[in-house]
């Protein structure tokens, strides 16, 4: 059976890392498949304006439409030329939550991310994304610096 | 016509005139607008509030109960039964995963309530308080729970009825649903009924949520800082209104929708405390409340005085049956427009039920409201009940507040301007999807309307109390007399869904997700 393998992508270089490190292990394991994840972090909880809410689908669409074609689509390419199966996906969600029911549905071995790029305040106050998915995950997580 | 001209021409005028030197001369125009606005509104006013012949009682006020008490039988007292699963439904039991990203029952109940609670639920009941009595607050609690039904039955209608457009945005509210409804049950009159709302709605959006928030923000502010002139409120308020509704500076309306959930917590906060420091007297309160409510404990026009107010204060603050809500539901995420009726519901009892009986028993408690000892009945200050440093509305709210932290005014002071904000930005929304309605989507056409509503900022800032809180309530109700027609005929709609609904979760067809 394919092994599978979730790298979650952040847009920013260290992303890029995971990539590269997730199409490297693939090469090493052979019959292997990368599902390539960004996740928007977003919460249900939030508080938006009438406005903003009646502008939600459409806002939410062309998030979806900007991550594929600035990371996913990209990265999907890059991992094309060198021979390696894969497939993206765009979420909204908590991140680590939602890397981690990505790997559950795609029934993953483990899932690669980068080390956090957020910083400040946020980090400190709600811990990185990174931290919670090694926290909270079901499957082994790598994380690469 | 012309009295909306010389009101433009009153406006631009107090503009140029904001200097110093001229603050003498602006004094005056606070009270010339005052006077030009009660006489320009007083026929709208006296229609909506006509009393039944040979009573006292007003109409409005028993359409909206009946409307309440209907929809409740109608509907199986839904507000109670289905309780539990609108709170299932918040927290998202029932959503798809797969919608993540969009809006949630949870955000459109937050927009929702960030355009009900605010200024209502301060100097609204402080009014109706302050005129009523404590009794008020029983029939301001009872007007809440039944309003909870016409709330789910206008927003269940808001999302099944909704426009969906090609670009993915969404438009709802009693305009779509009176019109569309109507034709689908084949019924005359839906277009006219719908461009009636539209009509009213735009008048509700300048008076109860612009006038009114304007208004009150500015008696909070110079009860601060002291007495300054009421057209400087206005034309700050009006400034940032327009930077952010012409201007698209979301990022003021984004941190303001953040920052008022927060201030709502710490006003009910800081009433819970008083009440514990007060623990003694609540049982005092409450017997205040409940005898008022039948005996009017010598208020103006006895206990049909406390009814009436805490009727009208109870639908001004969670605006039950006036369709406005239905506006703010629609854009929800789901695929049963029912559940949003569920969700909505729980609008009125956080509003109305929880937050305005927290004031009204803050007030009651602090011994703002002066009775005579020997009687125990209330001394009236012309129909007012005499207070101690004679304030009404957002002051006595404050004054009640401060009696037992004296800090908290300031506080106060900052959850007004911020509710009054927010509630600024909501109406503005609802008076230009009304707006649009009638005129049409386009650049100019929304403009026009944007620029009249914040010139309504600084003539709601500069008029007093009295002629303000009259239009803004006839303008709020008139929207009631059309929504509630109108819910009339499509409440049967609402029932065929709610049955649909019940029978899938009872089958188990409709299943929590896990999450």
């Amino acid at each position: 059976m394919t092994e599978k393998i979730v790298v979650g992508m952040d847009g920013h270089d260290s992303g890029a890392r995971a990539l590269d490190f997730g199409a490297n292990l693939v090469n090493k394991l052979g019959d292997c498949e990368l599902v390539v994840a960004y996740v928007i972090e977003w919460s249900p909880y939030s508080f938006q304006t009438a406005e903003e809410n009646a502008e939600r689908h459409s806002r939410r669409e062309e998030e979806i439409s900007t991550a594929l074609e600035r990371v996913i689509n990209p990265a999907l390419e890059q991992l094309e030329g060198k021979g390696i199966k894969a497939n993206g996906v765009v979420r909204h969600g908590d991140v680590a939550d939602t890397l981690n029911a990505i790997a559950g549905e795609n029934k993953a071995s483990q899932i690669i991310v980068a080390k956090s790029s957020e910083g400040g305040f946020t980090k400190r106050i709600f811990g990185s994304s990174t931290t919670n998915l090694v926290m909270s995950a079901d499957v082994p997580v790598t994380v690469v610096n | 016509m012309k009295n909306i001209k010389t009101l433009f021409a009153a406006v631009c005028a107090f503009v140029c005139l904001s200097t110093p030197v001229f603050a003498q001369e602006a004094l005056t125009l606070d009270e010339k607008v005052n006077q030009m606005f009660s006489s320009s509104t007083g026929w709208f006013v006296n229609l909506i509030f006509a009393p039944f012949p040979g009573t006292t009682f007003p109409w409005i006020v028993m359409w909206l109960v009946i409307a309440a008490s209907v929809f409740t039988i109608y509907f199986g007292f839904v507000q109670f039964r289905y309780f539990r699963h609108a709170i299932s439904l918040v927290k998202g039991d029932y959503s798809d995963p797969n919608d993540a990203g969009e809006v949630s029952h949870f955000q459109a109940l937050a927009t929702a309530l960030s355009g009900t609670v605010g200024l209502g639920n301060i100097a609204g009941v402080a009014v109706a308080v302050g005129i009523g009595g404590p009794g008020a607050t029983f029939w301001m609690i009872l007007a809440g729970l039944l309003g909870m039904a016409s709330k789910f039955t206008e927003c269940t209608l808001g999302v099944k009825y909704r426009n969906e457009y090609p670009d993915g945005t969404v438009s709802g509210g009693p305009m779509y649903y009176i019109s569309k409804g109507f034709k689908e049950l084949g019924l005359p009159g839906g277009k006219i009924l719908a461009v009636l709302f539209a009509v009213f709605c735009i008048l509700g959006a300048l008076g109860g949520g612009n006038m009114f928030q304007a208004n009150q923000a500015h008696a909070q502010i110079s009860g601060i800082v002291g007495d300054y002139p009421g057209w400087i409120t206005g034309v700050i308020f009006a400034t940032v209104v327009f930077i952010v509704i012409v201007g698209g500076v979301k990022s003021i309306a984004r941190v303001t929708e953040k920052v008022v959930p927060f201030m709502g917590i710490l006003y009910v906060g800081a009433a819970l405390v008083i009440l514990l420091i007060n623990y003694d007297k609540i049982g005092w309160a409450f017997g205040q409340i409940f005898e008022g409510a039948f005996t009017g404990l010598g208020i103006a026009g006895g206990f049909v005085g406390a009814l009436i107010q805490g009727f009208k204060r109870a639908a001004f603050s969670n605006e039950a049956g006036v369709g406005s809500a239905a506006i703010a539901h629609s854009a929800v995420q789901t695929k049963e427009p029912i559940t949003e009726g569920f969700v909505s519901l729980l609008e009125p009892l956080i509003d109305t039920v929880v937050i305005c009986t927290m004031t009204a028993l803050v007030i009651t408690i602090s011994g703002q409201l002066i009775s005579d000892p020997n009687t125990g009945l209330y001394l009236l200050d012309g129909s007012h009940i005499a207070t101690v440093d004679g304030n009404t509305g957002v002051s006595l709210t404050s004054a009640a507040f401060g009696s037992a932290i004296s800090w908290f005014p300031y506080v106060l002071a900052i959850a007004v301007v911020l509710f009054a904000f927010s509630t600024m930005i909501s109406w503005s929304y609802y008076g230009l999807k009304s707006w649009t309605y009638l005129f049409g989507e386009g650049k100019v056409s929304e403009l026009v309307f944007k620029v009249i509503f914040c010139i309504f900022i600084i003539i709601g800032a500069a008029a007093s109390l009295g002629p303000v809180i009259d239009f803004s309530d006839a303008a709020i109700f008139a929207m009631a007399v059309v929504n509630i027609l109108a819910l009339y005929f499509l409440m049967k709609v609402v029932k065929k869904e709610l049955h649909s609904y019940v029978a899938r979760l009872n089958s188990g067809e409709i299943k929590k997700f896990s999450h």
